[in-house]
């Protein structure tokens, strides 16, 4: 199969202009004075006002050319880039103190990736989804203040001082800690993705929005700090061989309630309290929330307050209204709960602007549930012909692992698409083959491998391929 | 030998671990048993405090009964508003009640699901067991006030829910007596399957993907792509991204560019350009303060929609000193039967601005 086979809204690349000469001059400004302006002063001569208005022309004039001239490719062969050669403000005058931001905040150039809802996707906030933005994240560790939210009845400040978590159920001793108890018990540190099961279900039946903060954004990637749930239960003296299910239960408004599969969860599953070495953040479930590695996020009860060892699973509004699958049999499926291997590329992504031809570094993300990531292929030509991406280190166990791949774009259309293996040999499917079994009706568990195509105007977006 | 030496310490370490066992309940009459002076045994009433869950045998389920009749009642007080009177909205939440026939009520299948002549799946198309309605309602609802509804307000709205889904008939009283009875009825209640294999880690998947390298597929076809006229409806996805760097956002809100802007990114925006994307005044602060919980700008939530508070207070003498009086202590009665909980937590400056983007919309 040859590239013209290959249908890609097909568009006329002779028609892309080629950059001749790489160091541009941005020409003088012109027409900065209106044509009203002109006239006016041909008829009524200069005063002070039409001076004042021509000087303002000037300087925006001046001002605009000074921004363009910024640009590191924008200047007269022979001078040199004004970003060396000029004196910047941060060189020739005094910087702010030490602790100006006790706390610290980004850079305020950093201000565009925030999390975000989707638009019309809730009618409620306080029961809704704030996506992460993986368009412009780095390597494997979401920062905390962009960990996407996910709560049924709205978050709250808990105070730490009164929370309690209660250990009830088939144990030998029903058992109350306060945060100072949890805190002093042998803590673990381990780095887990956290997916909501509903990630990407937008796309169940088609393309329903437009970058990759809202296709993929209910994913995120952090190291959490706290006591394993094994440690605690055994020391409530829980009935491990009877007790095979879990049910955690959070303090906010909906007492969010989860049942556990202690058979596949117990071993790594932790009551944390940390994230990325500081405490929870709220909209987390500050003071304690579970970490239930590998499983969807709904499942990892936040503002835990509650765990209850039990012998068969409680059937809770989350667990028989809502994630579930429909299948196309009019059958539901119950208690899905592994996040399957699943990757995407993160840049270039949908909505995203490439400005030239040439190299890019193209990467992206991938995991999964049950285990670790053995491979990732990427595709530039929607799935005929795949290259092996580099995977960052550390490939840690149901984590995040960044992948790399070395790209020459030469300016023609292009679908790019990336494919992860786990350890168990479980390669992620194409969105055809999920649908073939599962239908276009669910909402969750859509581990699809993703495409994104590449316009010749060098805008990117989101489509679905077969 | 090697063996035996291994015998001989495992049998040591036994031993130890349990003398050392004995030693901790000995010193430890709260009954910690590895970490002595942590944790405390919860007392009885603690623990009835908090385990109020209702399991599908419904250990956990407390004593009452509560007839439709009274539900319904209850219902159009406190749940109407978000659900429906018939349980039918769409609006806020799913619809409740619809979609199941009294044959499904036999087999225990809810037919509609897979003829796909249902527009939408309702809550008792759904939940396999009563169970799940019991706990929820009493743990979590009403929406703007959970846990302030009594086991018996709890059986009664359950049987109104029901009688709208014709589980029972019109006159049922529910009970703890005769709710398993009751569960033997949902219309979906062989519709669950764990038969699958992401319930466990070690689950046998249902699909896989190919490892295929080369020449793969015959033809890439786009079999979806976004419309155009939704290229904005996510916002400017420029003021999404990074103005500076390989990767920038498309403008949305202007159609597709026609040629490569250059490496300089020449008519871009660029990073000296950014503002703080996050909205501030008091549209932020309705939010930030949770007013849009239960108030939309032109739509009936929980509470009475802005434009409609703004038209009915529109020309009033001292409507901006009622309004802020109400937000700080609270009202009923004006826009139905559920109440506006006091906002006692606003500042005065907050309110006053609150209350005059609602009137004025400035």
């Amino acid at each position: 199969m040859t590239k013209k086979q290959i249908e890609l809204c097909a568009e006329d690349i002779s028609a892309v202009e080629k950059p001749a000469n790489r160091a541009r001059l941005v020409k003088a400004p012109e027409h900065f004075i209106s044509q009203e302006l002109i006239a006016d002063i041909n008829s009524n001569g200069l005063d002070e006002t039409r001076r004042g208005f021509l000087r303002k022309g000037f300087l925006s004039a001046i001002g605009g050319a000074a921004a363009g001239l910024a640009s590191p490719m924008a200047f007269a062969a022979g001078e040199g880039d004004p970003a060396i050669l000029e004196k910047q403000e941060w060189q020739t005058t005094l910087g702010k103190n030490v602790a100006t931001m006790p706390y610290g905040v980004p850079s305020i150039y950093e201000a565009n990736l925030i999390r975000r809802e989707s638009p019309g996707l809730t009618r409620v906030s306080a029961a809704s989804v704030a996506f992460t933005p993986l368009q412009g994240l780095f390597g494997t560790i979401t920062p905390n203040g962009l960990h996407f939210e996910r709560h049924h009845q709205g978050w709250y400040n808990l105070n730490p001082e009164t929370h309690r978590l209660m250990v009830n159920g088939m144990v030998k001793n029903a058992r109350v800690f306060t945060m100072n108890d949890l805190m002093r018990l042998p803590s673990v540190s381990r780095t887990h993705f956290i997916e909501c099961g509903a990630n990407t279900g937008l796309e169940w039946g088609n393309v329903a929005v437009p970058t990759v903060q809202y296709t993929h954004g209910m994913l995120s990637c952090c190291e959490f700090t706290g006591v394993p749930l094994k440690v605690l239960l055994e020391e409530c003296g829980a009935d491990l061989k009877k007790g095979k299910f879990l049910l955690a239960e959070g303090g906010d408004g909906s007492g969010m309630t989860r049942t556990i599969n202690l058979e596949s969860c117990l071993e790594d599953t932790i009551v944390a309290w940390s994230m990325n070495g500081e405490m929870l953040r709220p909209e987390n479930g500050f003071p304690l929330r579970l970490v239930v590695p590998g499983v969807q996020g709904v499942s990892w009860v936040k503002w835990l307050r509650r765990l209850e060892v039990g012998d068969m699973p409680w059937n809770a509004k989350d667990e028989a209204v809502h994630y579930i699958e429909l299948m196309p049999d009019g059958m539901h499926r119950q208690y899905a709960s592994i996040q399957e291997c699943k990757s995407v590329i993160t840049t270039p992504s949908g909505g995203q602007q490439l400005l030239d031809k040439g190299f890019y570094n193209v990467s992206g993300m991938a995991w999964s549930g049950r285990g670790k990531i053995r491979r990732v292929d990427v595709s530039f030509d929607g799935g005929n012909n795949w290259r092996q991406a580099r995977l960052e280190t550390p490939v840690l166990t149901k984590s995040i692992t960044r992948f790399n791949i070395d790209w020459v774009w030469d300016g023609s259309p292009a679908i790019l698409q990336s494919r992860a293996v786990d350890d168990t040999g479980y390669i992620q499917p194409s969105i055809k083959v999920l649908r073939d079994l599962r239908g276009n009706r669910s909402i969750y568990h859509n581990n699809a491998i993703q495409s994104w195509k590449l316009d010749s105007n060098g805008e990117v977006s989101n489509v679905q391929v077969g | 030998m090697y063996k035996l030496d291994k015998l001989f310490a495992r049998v040591t370490v036994a031993g130890l671990a349990a003398l050392s066992i004995q030693f901790a309940y000995a010193q430890n009459t709260q009954g910690s048993v590895k970490f002595p002076g942590i944790g405390r045994n919860a007392t009885p009433a603690e623990v009835m405090a908090w385990d109020i869950d209702v399991r599908p045998d419904f250990k956990g389920l407390p004593k009452g009964s509560g007839s439709v009749e009274q539900g319904q009642v209850i219902w159009e007080a406190k749940c109407a508003s978000c659900h429906g009177v018939f349980g039918e909205s769409n609006e806020i939440f799913t619809p409740i009640a619809g979609g199941t026939t009294t044959d499904d009520i036999k087999t225990g299948r809810v037919a509609s699901l897979a003829d796909r002549k249902q527009p939408q799946r309702t809550t008792l198309m759904k939940v396999p067991t009563v169970s799940t309605l019991w706990d929820y309602i009493y743990r979590a609802m009403p929406w703007n006030a959970p846990r302030s509804l009594t086991p018996d307000d709890t059986y009664a709205l359950v049987a109104f829910i029901l009688s709208l889904g014709e589980i029972v008939p019109d006159d049922f009283v529910l009970s703890d007596a005769n709710i398993a009875d009751v569960q033997k009825k949902m219309p979906n209640r062989n519709g669950m399957t764990r038969n699958h294999g992401f319930w466990s880690v070690n689950g046998k998947p249902d699909v896989n993907g190919s490892s295929c390298m080369t020449n793969c597929v015959k033809f890439v076809q786009i079999g979806s792509t976004l419309p155009d006229f939704a290229r904005n409806a996510h916002g400017n996805i420029a003021e999404q991204n990074r103005l500076y760097g390989p990767y920038r956002g498309s403008d949305s809100t202007k159609p597709p560019i026609d040629k490569l802007p250059g490496s300089s990114g020449e008519g871009l925006a660029h990073a000296a350009d950014t503002h703080a994307a996050t909205t501030k005044g008091p549209a932020a602060l309705f939010k930030n303060e949770n007013c849009s919980a239960c108030h939309a700008p032109n739509a009936k939530l929980v509470g009475p929609s802005i434009a409609d508070i703004a038209s009915k207070y529109k020309g009033q003498s001292g409507a901006q000193e009622k309004l802020m009086a109400k937000v700080k202590n609270g009202g009923s009665g004006v826009w139905g039967a559920i109440p506006m909980p006091p906002q006692a937590q606003l500042s005065d400056e907050d309110r006053a601005t609150l209350v005059r983007w609602v009137l004025t919309g400035q």
